[in-house]
């Protein structure tokens, strides 16, 4: 294949059981086929130590917010679940409950109050425990939002003529409660961004109120959610036809119907598919459009080949949300573990017959007499 | 409070040696439903593994597992539970190992 014989991606990535086809009105192969029974004298039984040599991760780009790395060689059930435990399952500290005392602003109670849920906290969830009943030191962040708009007196014409004008998220004061002072001495809780603009005054309206922010997840609301988006797409792959190639003079045409730097053309009209940019194709699939391409080339996805993208929106740092998914998705595993292993304790109890019936369970449950 | 609902109940229909058996699963969702159901599917001495979140409302999963040669079901999903944790390990390894050593972009994004 002249497209991949300077190829940055490695070759298994041209294996055609790898490849997702992308039509001009459908895609085809999306199902994964490896499982053991599925092709004759083949082994797709899990394998750890298989597994381990054709994983990889590798991180791509980097920032204050956000990530993107990819993850190759897992299935998309696989590469899912992560996606869905960062959205919804990896826990934040939100504010929940809102004490109104005073609130002459022309904005709502309820309105309000959801305004100031959404704000982002910078509070490590690590610290803090899920909220049972009874607020504690351990589970709830108290707040205040204590805000008067009045008239500057000696106010210049074009200058402002207000003080608290706008309510922001800044005004939010910390109210420690027990150990909170030592714990957060370091980093006081305050909103992850002071700017933003929870309500407008006007002047003698004012806004009073106590605010408890708990630990939560996304599932139940998404003010609890760490991320602002956590997506991935899979790798793009183009391949061109050696028994039809694109006719140089329609060279340049064919080029832009791919993503720029995507398609390189040489000086003679020669086309070729450069790997460093490919996995920024948007896959329009604008080449599929045109009857004169029809057979030059084809359009792939790769099945196993996760390109993931995470904004974080919080407390934690971008490249720290994967592992705390991982972390989650292990103590999911750990529970269902622990009641399938009680569940087969008991299965073997009904196996054989109770020699003796007085005395302790296989669970340390003792039985009552005559229950 | 009423008694807790138990993470796992077998519902009934199973087979008494358990080599087919509907697991009911509380608390969970396709997150595990769909990776566990992986999992159990890369087990050649299982014949079939489908799961189904029954109704939105509900918070709970359906699992079915059906072995070959009258094998017990819950040894089957244990050995799933277990591979699946170790491939979470791996992945995180090797999540961190390029963190800490893989040359990459970092730029600086305005909030």
């Amino acid at each position: 294949m002249a497209s991949s014989s300077s190829s940055h991606l490695p070759a298994s990535v041209f294996n055609p059981r790898r490849h997702v086809g992308v039509h001009a009105e459908r895609v085809s192969d999306v199902a994964s086929t490896e499982f053991p029974g599925h092709y004759p004298g083949e082994d797709h039984s899990w394998n750890l130590a298989k597994f381990k040599e054709n994983l990889k991760v590798s991180v791509k780009r980097l920032s204050q917010r956000s990530v993107e790395f990819d993850l190759v060689g897992v299935d998309a059930s696989i590469a899912n679940a992560f996606r869905r435990i960062m959205l919804s399952e990896v826990p934040t500290i939100a504010i929940e409950d809102v004490f109104v005392f005073n609130n002459t602003s022309v904005i709502h109670d309820e309105i309000l109050s959801h305004r100031l849920g959404l704000i982002p906290l910078n509070v490590d969830p690590r610290l803090f425990e899920f909220r049972q009943d009874i607020p504690l030191d351990r589970n709830t962040l108290v707040f205040r939002l204590n805000v008067t708009c009045e008239r500057i007196k000696k106010a210049s014409k074009d200058g402002p003529q207000y003080i608290n004008e706008y309510v922001r998220s800044g005004d939010l004061e910390w109210v420690p409660q027990g150990e909170q002072e030592s714990v957060f001495a370091s980093n006081p809780p305050a909103a992850t961004n002071k700017d933003i603009v929870i309500a407008k005054l006007r002047p003698g309206q004012t806004i009073e109120m106590e605010l408890h922010a708990i630990k939560g997840v996304g599932k139940e609301h998404a003010k609890w959610s760490p991320v602002a988006t956590a997506t991935y797409r899979l790798h793009p792959l183009i391949l061109l036809n050696p028994s039809k190639p694109v006719p140089p003079h329609l060279a340049q045409k064919f080029a832009s119907c791919f993503s720029s730097g995507v398609v390189k053309v040489s000086p003679d009209g020669q086309v070729s598919i450069d790997d460093r940019h490919l996995r920024k194709e948007t896959m329009s699939r604008e080449v599929l459009r045109h009857k004169e391409f029809e057979g030059c080339v084809e359009l792939k996805r790769i099945r196993d080949w996760f390109i993931f993208s995470v904004e974080s929106e919080g407390p934690y740092t971008p490249e720290s949300l994967f592992p705390e998914a991982i972390k989650v998705m292990r103590g999911k595993i750990a529970s269902i573990r622990e009641a399938a292993e009680a569940l087969l304790a008991d299965s073997h109890d009904l196996g054989a017959a109770p020699a003796a019936s007085s005395g302790p369970d296989a669970d340390g449950d003792v039985e009552m007499d005559g229950a | 409070m009423a008694e807790a609902t138990p993470k796992i109940r077998i519902l009934k229909g199973a087979e008494p040696d358990l080599s087919a058996a509907t697991y009911q699963i509380h608390d969970e969702s396709h997150t595990i439903g769909n990776a566990l159901r992986w999992m159990l599917m890369k087990n050649p001495k299982v014949e079939f593994c489908g799961y189904s979140v029954p109704h939105p409302s509900e918070n709970h999963i359906n699992m079915r597992i059906q072995m070959y040669d009258g094998l017990s079901s819950l040894t089957a999903l244990l050995e799933a539970l277990k591979n699946l944790d170790d491939l979470c390990v791996t992945i995180d390894d090797a999540y961190t190992h390029s963190m800490e050593n893989d040359r990459y972009e970092r730029w600086d994004e305005k909030s």
